[in-house]
């Protein structure tokens, strides 16, 4: 199958692309075209945007364990829908991903689906407990493509340098989201006047710092590569703005709410405003926006987190936290680059946050249309608006602090493996 | 960023709709509550002690999280305005059958309830709740008892009842609020009604285990030394310290608080001669207060009992719309 893209505004970060050309795809690759190329298919482009699949550092399937709140399918299909081409699930499933046949038994799934490419995060430690190490090598050869702890602390220090010294030993990375296992523990909203306000638990800013602290000594003790996940306060980014300069072989990312939103619009108590780490003040918003642009953030993901009815609508601190993110994830990146005063960061900038950045991180082969490279490609409209409501979401999950936000950027195809996969106006 | 939710305790012309918290409120709104209640003062002193006013309405008490004391009061207030009480213990049914927050609140609804008086351990549970009938019965109306660390409003109201009863005037008080503020609901409750009703010095003191920070965002100074905090103040709100608090992480012990946080007749003659000394109750004698001025001359807390009741007569029948 022979796919040539016409007159789009082709945008590849990867290889300093911002122009209007025609992309062209056979047997699933980018090729060069020219004279001799024939489409079967000729795709008219004109006046979207046409750049690299996304890549999503952290999306949760809920497969295995909570196919109540989601399944592959539809995730995977909101993952169509979002423009993203390949992600990350973390290990926080059940069971966890600490088994090699676990970590099969889910690629096996992703494969019949034949949508997104899923490419799985293997426990840190046996269960996530944080008392002994999984078989990380086996679970490398399984698709495991680095291991984390996804929400569970280690609370034994020594485990954690243990299992960053075993992570160095192959050269694999270890995903780790800051947080102090003791403070802000059973918090539920930022530290700060108005967690005092609403007498909601806080989470203060030092669960990072101090976790980030740690960190960089074990870091500097093992030499292993860390990806910083959902960094939330201004203090964690100067801390590692100086890691970073020290030399540390660290990245780090941010969820994409994080880039809007602050603890402000918890408002009346609104459950879908709940997050973890929690939504934080205005002054970490703004650092969290302009470490993008200074390259102290790599990347941006949606951290999606299908929850369903009745874990949502409860008190809100005992709702389950999270917010469904795949299929907002392009426009809440493109929002923030159009609310960037004095035009500091560009599009192709804002592209780069979620393609090829974070296929550097996660060491995937994607985020490129460079030739040769797989054809994963998304095509959307930047100024096509779109309502955000449960019926305009695939994913199970409903829930998200944007609901009746009205959005710019609206995919129109999303092509995989050189598959169109997903397109707007056709299948649904 | 945010999208402006309408305040879910306000109907579209700015009437309350629901009491859910005092922060919000206008000063015209707490003035009328409290001038509705000094007009209910009365009927408890008469031989019957009813008013027609709630007359054929049901007022369902839905405590998630025991108070005796409190449900006591709010079903004396029902009754005196004649109205049917209908008093569930919710931990004890249906929640712990696994049946959902709001499915009991709709069948509660559907069961012509008019108003819900909830209490609950967690923050915001009453605006969930308030939120959902907005939707579905907007007939229906909630009081909130008490909610997590939150808000307890109709303690706050009846604290400013008795502080407008003593010292008729607010502009020209310094009140301290002594004690567990970090975990008070009703602390934070009375804040906001001292800081609406233009209370010039609104203080809290207590250890820094105790105060929650961002108090000086809700305008109050905060002090650490019970003496200095206490000095020449008129109105003192002493808080009762949770049995659970008082050894552990947050203090080492009851007796080393009463050292430094008991109020004593020595501390009391800091204040202003006439200060008043009032307590949510219950209270914990020899932990938070001393008995000689629990039961002294300066002690308003029976008062702020019988109050609490016309209080909570007059939220109530504002909020059925049978009081303009």
């Amino acid at each position: 199958m022979n796919i040539q893209i016409k007159n789009g505004r082709v945008i590849d970060p990867a290889n300093g692309v911002d122009a209007v050309q025609d992309l062209f795809i056979a047997d699933g690759r980018i090729v060069a075209g020219g004279a001799g190329f024939k489409a079967d298919q000729v795709i008219d482009a004109n006046g979207l945007v046409v750049a690299p699949g996304l890549v999503d550092l952290s999306a949760r399937l809920r497969e295995p364990g909570y196919e109540y709140k989601a399944t592959l399918e539809s995730e995977l299909q909101a993952a169509m829908q979002g423009g993203v081409t390949s992600l990350v699930c973390p290990p926080d499933t059940d069971p966890v991903l600490d088994e090699p046949g676990l970590v099969e038994m889910l690629k096996h799934r992703a494969r019949i689906v034949d949508a997104a490419n899923v490419h799985p995060l293997g426990a840190l430690t046996v269960g996530l407990k944080g008392q002994a190490l999984t078989e990380m090598a086996e679970l490398t050869e399984a698709g495991c493509i680095g291991f984390a702890q996804a929400e569970e602390p280690v609370l034994d220090t020594t485990v954690l340098l243990r299992a960053m010294q075993y992570a160095k030993t192959f050269g694999y990375t270890v995903w780790l989201r800051p947080q102090d296992p003791h403070i802000g523990r059973g918090g539920v909203a930022h530290s700060g006047p108005l967690a005092s306000r609403l007498g909601l638990s806080g989470v203060p800013v030092m669960s990072e710092t101090i976790a980030l602290h740690t960190i960089f000594e074990l870091m500097r003790a093992s030499g292993a590569r860390v990806h910083l996940c959902r960094i939330s306060s201004a203090a964690g980014l100067e801390l590692i703005r100086a890691a970073k300069k020290e030399g540390l072989p660290v990245t780090a990312d941010v969820g994409v709410h994080y880039l809007h939103m602050t603890d402000a619009d918890i408002g009346f108590f609104d459950s879908n405003a709940r997050l973890t780490p929690p939504l934080r003040s205005a002054r970490d918003r703004d650092a969290i926006r302009a470490a993008l642009v200074d390259g102290t953030v790599d990347a941006v993901c949606s951290d999606h987190t299908p929850v369903d009815d009745d874990e949502k609508l409860l008190p809100f601190g005992e709702a389950s936290p999270g917010a469904t993110g795949l299929e907002l994830l392009l426009a809440l990146t493109l929002k923030w680059v159009q609310e960037q005063q004095g035009a500091t960061a560009t599009l192709s900038q804002a592209i780069a946050k979620v393609t090829i950045e974070a296929a550097r991180i996660a060491g995937l082969p994607a985020g490129t249309l460079g030739v040769g490279a797989a054809a994963d490609v998304v095509l959307f409209d930047p100024d096509a608006r779109w309502t955000v409501e449960s019926r305009a979401l695939a994913s199970q999950g409903k829930h998200t602090p944007f609901l009746g936000y009205e959005l710019a950027g609206q995919v129109q195809a999303t092509i995989v493996r050189g598959r169109v996969a997903y397109s707007r106006t056709g299948q649904r | 960023m945010a999208i402006l939710n309408n305040n879910p305790q306000l109907n579209k012309h700015g009437e309350l709709q629901h009491l859910l918290t005092i922060e919000g409120l206008k000063k015209a709104h707490i003035d009328h509550i409290l001038d509705t209640a000094s007009s209910f003062v009365g009927i408890s002193d008469r031989e019957v002690k009813k008013v027609p006013l709630m007359r054929g309405k049901s007022v369902f008490n839905l405590f998630f999280e025991n108070s005796t004391r409190t449900r006591t009061t709010f079903e004396i207030a029902s009754k005196r305005l004649s109205a049917d009480v209908i008093n569930l213990n919710i931990q004890a049914s249906s929640t712990t059958k696994g049946e959902s927050l709001l499915d009991t609140i709709d069948n509660l609804a559907a069961m012509h309830a008019d108003m819900f008086v909830v209490r609950h351990s967690q923050s915001g549970a009453p605006y969930m709740i308030a939120q959902h009938l907005n939707r579905t019965r907007s007939d229906v109306h909630v009081v909130n008892a008490g909610d997590g660390r939150h808000a307890h409003p109709t303690q706050g109201l009846l604290d400013m009842y008795t502080i407008r009863h003593y010292k008729k005037d607010f502009t020209n008080l310094r009140v301290a609020i002594v004690g567990d503020i970090l975990h008070s609901r009703v602390a934070r409750s009375d804040i906001h009604a001292l800081t609406t009703l233009g209370v010039p010095e609104v203080r809290a003191i207590g250890p820094h285990t105790l105060l929650p920070g961002g108090l000086e965002q809700m305008g109050v100074r905060t002090f650490t030394n019970m003496d200095e905090g206490l000095k020449d103040v008129d109105v003192i709100i002493m808080l009762r310290l949770q049995n659970e608090r008082m050894s552990g992480a947050l203090l080492p012990s009851a007796q080393e608080y009463f050292k430094s946080y008991g109020l004593t007749p020595e501390r009391l003659a800091l204040a202003k001669p006439d200060a008043i000394v009032m307590h949510p109750g219950p209270m914990n004698r020899g932990v938070e207060i001393d008995s000689a001025v629990a039961d002294g001359a300066q002690a308003v807390i029976l008062p702020q009992v019988t109050f609490g009741i016309a209080v909570r007569m007059a939220v109530m029948s504002i909020l059925a719309g049978t009081h303009a």
